[in-house]
């Protein structure tokens, strides 16, 4: 059964070294304090899967904890390249790192077949993308019924999963909503998965009936930590700090400016903290 | 082209591509110059356009031009909000998606697209974000429209990597591959309008944008420029486009850069 733990705690039950991972959102709802805490408990040899890599795995790979990313697009969103992971996969700094590339519909995808307990996902795609000849994962099916040869790519099974959402209620039932992406799953492919989430309400009895509610029994542990997405966002909560993403270009083109950077920023912190980086960016009641 | 005409070349570039899009068009929008495309278009003469991006937003009418794709604003203002998957499979894998709006760091003469890396794959010069959405919305979506502005090494001889599938090596390539869709159909840049060759898909200089000379278009392209016969002018921006687009401009502005910045980045 799900278990209401400190951050601190989930992390530590549910990660371990050399597990495979993703810590999923699609733009929205990124997982930024789950992240933080495995950076604090430094874990390594990780193999990090995520549609969209961003700010937090180019944080994880700059300490050295990935030994493989999967992934479909390894910027940072609107704003240009990951520079850690650049460093990683151009210059081998702190390691060289395996990379696993794919489409956001191969993904998608595989995470859908994942979820399915299918092994592989069957769709139209990568037709002449140069990915097909440079990732032994991607190949092709015939339909047997028409003939069609289709792409197909290995389900997505992480060993954990990290989520961040807007609330649970006290059983421990978890409502995602806005932009939902491929969270649901991701948490349903994986073998464990932690929710960080805002707040913790009585009941979810008053919700739209069709809302995306992760019931309890498909989480291991939640965790509260109001702001856990900053400087993603969490839609009705407060908005993207996107002054954030510019930022973190300049902090990550430099080494030693990243390395300060998670030194006060994650290793000195704590999950209490992101509360107070949020605060700007909550919307007038 | 200068000042002196009251617009700049990205703004004429801009313009150009919003006005391809009609009120009737379900748009995958890429991010950054093709999302302000396409919002100016929805702000002037296409207000029913439909404009989907890769988030899951369908329907979507932003106030600001959006830092990534998946702001808040995209959901907020939507018809409807689906899943990642459901969105690639369903809507853009189904067919629904009538023009996919594309921008390239590297670009050939036939719409192949490169946003992976510079250099070797294994061993790359430059890592790129890569992908994305991409592979598909180019082959998936009835047609498909580029934006960027010239450059040599954007607009090159031959890409480093075949990100999004163009015309390949031209004429029916797509087709000997299987894909039925019609691939790159419009290309513009901040100089030219330029349009697939019937047969041999090169893509040709239809329109030069006001002030702008062959040679101009030449300089800042790594490929023999072809120019169509009957060569037209691009029309100037008008009032209402231009201030459109600067007034968009000017509100995504002040809203990237209003947001205090916290403690921590």
């Amino acid at each position: 059964m799900v278990k209401f733990l400190p951050l601190k705690e989930a992390v530590a039950e549910n990660l371990h070294d050399g597990d495979t991972v993703a810590f999923e959102g699609f733009t929205h709802l990124i997982p930024t304090a789950a992240a933080h805490e495995a950076i604090r408990q430094g874990f390594r040899d990780l193999t990090l899967i995520r549609m969209t890599p961003d700010l937090i795995y180019d944080q994880m790979i700059g300490m050295g904890m990935a030994k493989k990313i999967v992934f479909s697009y390894v910027g940072n969103p609107g704003v240009g390249l990951l520079r850690r992971a650049r460093d990683a996969i151009e210059n081998g700094f702190p390691r060289s790192i395996e990379v696993e590339e794919h489409s956001h519909a191969g993904m998608a995808n595989a995470y859908e077949a994942g979820a399915a307990g299918l092994p592989c996902a069957v769709f139209r795609g990568y037709r002449g993308a140069g990915l097909a000849s440079v990732n032994p994962n991607i190949k092709s099916v015939t339909c047997p019924f028409t003939g069609e040869v289709l792409a197909a790519v290995p389900a997505i099974r992480p060993d954990v999963t990290f989520i961040h959402a807007q609330k649970a209620d006290r059983k421990g039932n978890v409502l995602v909503e806005g932009i939902i992406g491929i969270q649901k799953e991701a948490v349903l492919a994986a073998k464990r998965a932690v929710v960080t989430v805002e707040e913790v309400v009585d009941s979810f009895a008053d919700l739209h009936p069709n809302l995306t509610v992760l019931p309890s029994w498909t989480i291991a542990a939640i965790s509260v930590v109001p702001g856990g997405s900053h400087p993603s966002y969490t839609h009705g909560y407060y908005e993207r700090d996107n002054a954030a993403y510019l930022e973190w270009d300049e902090i990550a083109a430099d080494r030693d400016r990243f390395q300060a950077w998670i030194e006060k920023n994650v290793i000195e912190s704590s999950a209490d903290d992101f509360a107070g980086r949020v605060g700007h960016l909550r919307k007038a009641a | 082209m200068s000042d002196d005409l009251g617009f700049t070349p990205n703004e004429m570039m801009t313009i150009a591509a919003s006005r391809a899009l009609k009120s009737d068009d379900v748009c995958f929008v890429g991010i950054g110059a093709p999302s302000a495309a396409c919002n100016v278009a929805r702000l002037t003469h296409a207000p029913d356009i439909t404009l989907i991006y890769e988030s899951g937003t369908i329907g979507t009418a932003p106030d600001v031009l959006p830092l990534s794709i998946g702001d808040g604003e995209l959901c907020e203002t939507a018809v409807t909000t689906v899943a990642v998957p459901e969105m690639f499979r369903y809507w853009l894998q189904g067919g629904r998606i009538s023009i996919g709006f594309l921008g390239a760091a590297q670009l050939d003469k036939f719409g192949n697209i490169n946003t992976t890396v510079i250099g070797d794959y294994a061993h790359p010069k430059t890592r790129l974000p890569g992908g994305g959405g991409a592979p598909e919305i180019a082959t998936s979506s009835k047609q498909v429209y580029i934006t960027m502005a010239q450059s040599k090494r954007g607009m090159v001889e031959k890409i480093d990597f075949f990100t999004s599938f163009g015309h390949g090596e031209g004429g029916d390539h797509r087709q000997r591959l299987g894909i039925d869709t019609a691939g790159p159909t419009l290309l513009i840049t901040d100089l030219a309008i330029w349009k697939p060759d019937p047969v041999t898909k090169e893509f040709t200089v239809v329109s030069l944008h006001p002030g702008v000379t062959r040679e101009q278009v030449q300089a800042s392209c790594g490929w023999v420029v072809k120019f169509a016969e009957a060569l037209d002018e691009t029309t100037a921006p008008t009032e209402l486009e231009l201030k459109t687009l600067r007034d968009l401009q000017a509100r995504t502005k002040a809203a990237h850069e209003g947001t205090a910045r916290g403690k921590a980045a």
